[in-house]
């Protein structure tokens, strides 16, 4: 909402200062956007005389001038073609900002002639697009003048932003209404009198849709010359950004503008019969004021005569009947729409329009009446003409309302104890009407619905700065704890990866929907309706594509051998529940860049990098890493052969594997990418567990360890070895650790070497010879009839 | 005895004589060996007489215990001899780089969230979670945002398919654009006193220079009997305070419009802004960081909570935009483009986490 400082002061009479007046605006929740005083940025422009304009020796278009600017006499080269001796002219000096070109002056050379400074056309002021020539100034301005003055430029203009529950302030006069309440003068009055009209209007008017056109006001007025607007006129709207057009839009435009009340001008001729507001019909079409065709829906709110519509209500009207210089005699509408089914309209058809944005936020029903009449006396005065008696259809709508208030109230809600006398006055000055308890407000405050409502009115007036802060601090000495488990477990499962050498990604939660296809994703709900483009138009089933993309990216610019991690959500499913938290990492390439020590530093990552990144932080999220089952139906994203899955009972707590190389040809990866998913929702409820950790139990006996070699098939996992052979004694055997695998020379085709090393705990006593060596046999036999296992001879 | 001391001036220069480890073992078989020549001397007693024998077996001990310690002295000289020639030879290049440390860095929006939790947990807070995808009921109607109304078009928001299997008023699918939705879930299955901070990702439809479809939002709300404005104002002040490490930060509440919120209110934080820099702390400018307001009625009474009995604040940033403030970071697209020289560069060590003991690092 712009609007620039003098006519404020149309509304407002007041002695209080621009920087006064705009602190003021932020302070009561009308927040300045934007300040921009014309006075500064047209400081340097100053009127000056050519004393003499001669041709440039090298150039047949440049002029020589010698400009009195009042303190010196000073060189300027110009090509303007109206340069000449002794005409005044506005000069530009060095160092001068040029706003309509954009650049800073630097005094310099053109053509071997040094220039300092500029004299300026209106296009490079900003002020037109005419830049046929300089600006020429009337001969009895004296020199030295300021710019601004001379072109009536000495207002400040006020951008203030506006939430959208202010529709009063969508007017300058609301603007200054708040003002006034604020303590920063007083609202001048409005005169809204009647304009006595010269006999019915010849248009009649009938609203078929009540509901959404309550009230619909109008007149003729006969006789009019649409020339231009006075300038007063022209450059308030200048100086807000609307093109004046002439004198009947700008009216329009202006009381739109000032008073928050949108208008709209047929050119009465070009009216067929009488008006009558109806909901459209589905497929109805007219061509807007704005040069473009709109078909509408059924149920839309149009203006129509016979000839058919004449614009949408509220949002745009129709060219058929707009009117020109020509126009002799004009129907002035000034109407009362439903915000709701303007905004549903306006949204529709995507028109934009400063009548669709009042309307939809809500202008003052009750105004309407009034402001006919304001806006019959400015086309008078401006156009001429004679006006017709108001014709009216429908009624102001009922917006009256009242709400019992507890003055109390106020204290309870903001801590700031305000007098009641003073809440009153406050309520007052905004237009409210207070009866004791009983409060109503003003017809332009749809927004107030409430008490609490009401108390934001007295405490943004009063002022927020009188707040006094209150600590909230924790009052319990024993804190319950802010996380959750789930926080926790992401906390600790981040701790784990960095510590290991990832890095933490944040990446989009959506993704191309190819590309989630790739990865599982199979349900349409997830597809985004309205994407932001067509790269992320489905919610991710799993974050390792957007790891692989960023591995791959980082190895274009020359960082490979990436080992990057994500701790967030994935999403099976649209409805509740269906989304869930999944650790994700990546390992591209190798250990490290090419190294001095060779395999030891920079062997290529491998699956069994993956799977101790997903033990580690199963381990730090507190999972039971010990009785995990390693199977192998991983997604079908992983290798097929090299890839697993970690298993507590049924449930699946991680995958891990290499990527599987045709999705990463897909993808354009070349590299060798190893990868894991840990679903952290599918992790056992941390049970709540006291401070104190169990008794530590510490054997007194010496522990031994014997080594096994066995040969088996070679598609036998060495977890069933070892599980075979912790099973042998669960007391005794505190550990089973695989130290070699052969494959080859002196082992059979088709059979491996595993050689485990059993560490043994006696618990009770020191074991005997024969003891040991019944155990011995035990896991000999038990390895050998779960894996068809022999010891290797 | 001229036998005895002729044998030590033998025995003596042929141990001294020995310069290696062999030859020092020759001279020891040959002193002190079963057949060596102290042995044999002392053999040679048992034909002396008693007083003979007795001076002479003493000076032979004597002689055996000084050619043993001799040799044994001698020993460790040769020994540290050798090791002294093999160290010589052990040289290693110590300046060879090391074997490549792997470390990795935590993301600054974990970092950011973690300093958040630590200092909220602080002041009794505890953390509520909820879903990316909401309903329509749950991320507007709840929150006071009537159908249709304007208030909506504030938020562009992003759809997923209708859910045609669920009740009348929670068809609508979006993604999140604040994290109020959570508050909402949470006030339905919770009684005040409510005291809670949410985060997560939250989506708006916007992408240029200082958006991106998706960031992070943070958002505190109380409720109880007597929470007013007051207890807002001191509670974010508190906050900006201790998450930016400056004790005097100055913090203004400006009147604005929120559908959920009454009053409503933007929170401003004092800054400077220098040659293009931007620094936070008392200064001539107000930067604008934040929400807030008083719970609007209509949402306690959504939620089922008697907005007569019960009344409170949220307030909410975000997560993003207080990391960059807080640690620098110029580009807000830049958190999302994974790229390992930024994350290595802007995030943090694992070993350092965020706690009330060590303080938030002041930028």
């Amino acid at each position: 909402m712009k609007f620039t400082l003098s006519w404020l002061k149309e509304h407002l009479e007041t002695d209080a200062s621009l920087t006064e007046i705009t602190d003021t605006l932020t302070a009561i929740g009308l927040e300045l956007e934007e300040l921009t005083d014309p006075r500064e940025i047209y400081a340097p422009f100053k009127v000056a005389y050519v004393e003499s304009a001669t041709k440039h020796p090298d150039a047949d278009k440049l002029q020589i001038c010698i400009v009195n600017t009042g303190i010196e006499k000073i060189q300027v080269v110009c090509g303007a073609p109206n340069a000449r001796t002794g005409m005044k002219v506005i000069f530009a000096p060095n160092g001068a900002y040029i706003p309509g070109s954009d650049v800073t002056l630097k005094k310099g050379k053109i053509r071997g002639e040094e220039s300092n400074g500029m004299l300026v056309s209106e296009r490079e002021m900003g002020l037109s697009e005419e830049h046929d020539g300089i600006i020429e100034v009337a001969d009895d301005v004296e020199i030295g003048t300021e710019f601004t003055a001379l072109f009536n430029l000495d207002d400040p203009i006020i951008d203030v932003a506006l939430t959208p529950n202010r529709a009063d302030c969508a007017g300058v006069r609301g603007v200054a209404r708040d003002l006034a309440a604020a303590g920063f003068g007083s609202l001048k009055m409005l005169d809204g009198d009647a304009v006595k009209g010269n006999g019915a209007s010849p248009v009649h008017v009938k609203i078929e849709s009540k509901e959404q056109c309550p009230l619909f006001m109008g007149r003729m007025i006969s006789n009019i010359q649409n020339a231009q607007s006075p300038l007063w006129m022209q450059n308030r709207l200048k100086a807000v950004g609307l093109r004046p057009i002439s004198a009947l839009v700008d009216i329009t435009n202006y009381v739109s503008l000032d008073l928050c009340r949108p208008l709209h001008v047929y050119d009465a001729d070009l009216l067929k019969g009488d008006i009558t507001v109806r909901l459209s019909n589905e497929g109805e079409k007219f061509e807007a004021l704005n040069d473009k065709e709109y078909t509408l829906d059924a149920g839309m709110t149009a203006i129509t005569d016979e000839s058919g519509l004449l614009g949408l209500a509220g949002i745009v009207g129709g060219v058929s009947t707009g009117c020109t210089e020509n126009t002799k005699n004009v129907f002035l509408e000034c109407a009362y729409f439903d915000p709701m089914s303007i905004a549903k309209t306006g949204r529709a058809l995507g028109v934009e329009s400063d009548a669709r944005y009042r309307f939809e936020r809500g202008v003052d029903p009750e105004f309407t009446v009034q402001a006919i009449e304001i806006a019959t006396k400015l086309i008078l005065d401006i156009c001429g003409g004679d006006a017709s008696d108001v014709v009216k259809a429908g009624d102001v709508p009922n917006w009256k309302r009242n709400f019992e208030y507890d003055f109390a109230y106020t204290k309870k809600r903001t801590g700031v104890d305000i007098t009641q006398d003073e809440q009153v006055q406050i309520l007052e000055n905004l237009g409210f009407i207070v009866q004791g308890t009983q409060i109503s407000p003003p017809s332009w405050r749809g927004d107030v619905m409430g008490k609490a409502d009401i108390v934001e009115e007295i405490i943004r007036i009063y002022g927020f700065d009188k707040i006094e802060p209150v600590s909230v601090g924790n009052l319990n000495a024993v804190s319950s704890g802010a996380e959750t488990p789930h926080i926790t477990q992401c906390r600790m499962s981040r701790a784990a990866l960095a510590t290991r050498g990832l890095n933490e990604c944040v990446t989009y939660s959506f993704m191309s929907s190819d590309l989630a296809t790739a990865f599982g994703a199979n349900d349409n709900a997830l597809a985004v309706s309205n994407p932001i483009s067509s790269d992320l138009d489905h919610m991710r089933p799993s974050i390792l594509p957007n790891l692989i993309s960023a591995a791959a990216t980082n190895a274009d610019k020359g960082n490979g051998d990436t080992k990057l991690f994500e701790v967030g959500p994935v999403f099976k499913s649209a409805k509740f529940g269906g989304q869930e938290t999944v650790v994700t990492g990546l390992r591209f390439g190798a250990l490290a860049n090419r190294h001095w020590e060779g395999q030891n530093a920079n062997r290529q990552n491998d699956i069994y990098d993956a799977k101790a990144d997903v033990m580690a932080t199963l381990e730090a999220m507190g999972a039971p890493t010990q009785s995990l089952q390693t199977a192998r139906e991983a997604s079908d994203y992983f290798h097929p052969g090299r890839s697993g899955v970690l298993k507590m009972g049924n449930k699946p707590l991680a995958q891990f594997g290499e990527i599987h190389p045709a999705i990463l040809g897909d993808m354009g990866v070349k590299g060798h990418v190893v990868g894991f998913e840990i679903f952290l929702n599918n992790l056992p409820p941390q049970k709540k567990k006291s401070a104190a950790k169990p008794l530590l139990k510490l054997s007194q006996f010496q522990p031994l360890s014997r080594d096994f070699a066995f040969i088996v098939d070679e598609n036998v996992e060495a977890e069933s070895i070892i599980r075979a052979a912790i099973g042998v004694d669960r007391n005794l055997i505190a550990g089973v650790s695989v130290f070699d695998v052969y494959q080859g020379k002196g082992v059979e085709d088709g059979k491996k070497s595993v050689a485990i090393n059993v560490e043994i705990q006696p618990v009770k006593q020191t074991l005997t010879d024969s003891e040991i060596e019944g155990l011995s046999q035990k896991i000999i036999d038990a390895v050998g009839s779960k894996t068809g296992a022999m010891l290797r001879g | 005895m001229t036998d005895v001391q002729k044998l030590k001036d033998e025995l003596v220069s042929m141990v001294e004589a020995a310069n290696d480890l062999t030859s020092l073992d020759t001279a020891r078989v040959n002193a002190l060996g079963k057949k060596g020549k102290i042995t044999g001397l002392m053999r040679t007693l048992g034909g002396m007489d008693p007083e003979e024998r007795k001076t002479t077996g003493a000076a032979l001990n004597l002689l055996k215990d000084e050619i043993a310690a001799l040799i044994a002295g001698q020993e460790r000289a040769l020994k540290k001899q050798v090791l002294e020639q093999r160290l010589a030879t052990e040289q290693m290049d110590v300046s060879l780089p090391i074997r490549p440390q792997a470390k990795g860095k935590i993301h600054p929006i974990s970092q950011t969230m973690e300093e958040l939790v630590t200092i909220f947990a602080s002041m009794g807070f505890e953390v509520a979670e909820g879903p990316d995808i909401e309903d329509d009921w749950h991320n507007f109607t709840a929150l006071n945002f009537p159908v249709g109304h304007p208030a909506r078009e504030m938020q562009d928001t992003f759809f997923l398919p209708d859910d045609e299997e669920a009740e009348e008023g929670y068809k609508k699918k979006v993604l999140r654009t604040h994290t109020s939705a959570v508050q909402v879930r949470y006030m339905l299955e919770n009684k005040p006193p409510i005291k809670i901070i949410s985060m997560g990702r939250v989506y708006r439809h916007d992408y240029d220079l200082t958006h991106t479809p998706m960031f992070h939002q943070v958002e505190a709300l109380v409720i109880g009997k007597d929470i007013h404005m007051g207890h807002l104002k001191g509670c974010v002040q508190d906050f900006t305070q201790a998450f930016f490490g400056i004790k005097d930060l100055p913090v203004r509440f400006r009147p604005s419009f929120f559908p959920f919120t009454e009053p409503s209110a933007e929170i401003d934080i004092g800054c400077s802004r220098k040659d293009g820099g931007l620094k936070i702390g008392a200064g001539d400018d107000w930067l604008e960081i934040g929400g807030s307001g008083m719970v609007h009625p209509n949402v306690l009474t959504n939620c089922g909570i008697d907005p007569d009995e019960y009344q409170g604040f949220a307030f909410g940033f975000g997560i993003d935009r207080m990391a960059m403030l807080k640690y620098g970071i110029p580009d807000l697209r830049t958190f999302f483009d994974s790229d390992v020289r930024w994350l290595n560069h802007y995030g943090f060590d694992p070993l350092d986490r965020p706690n009330t003991a060590t303080g938030q690092p002041a930028k």
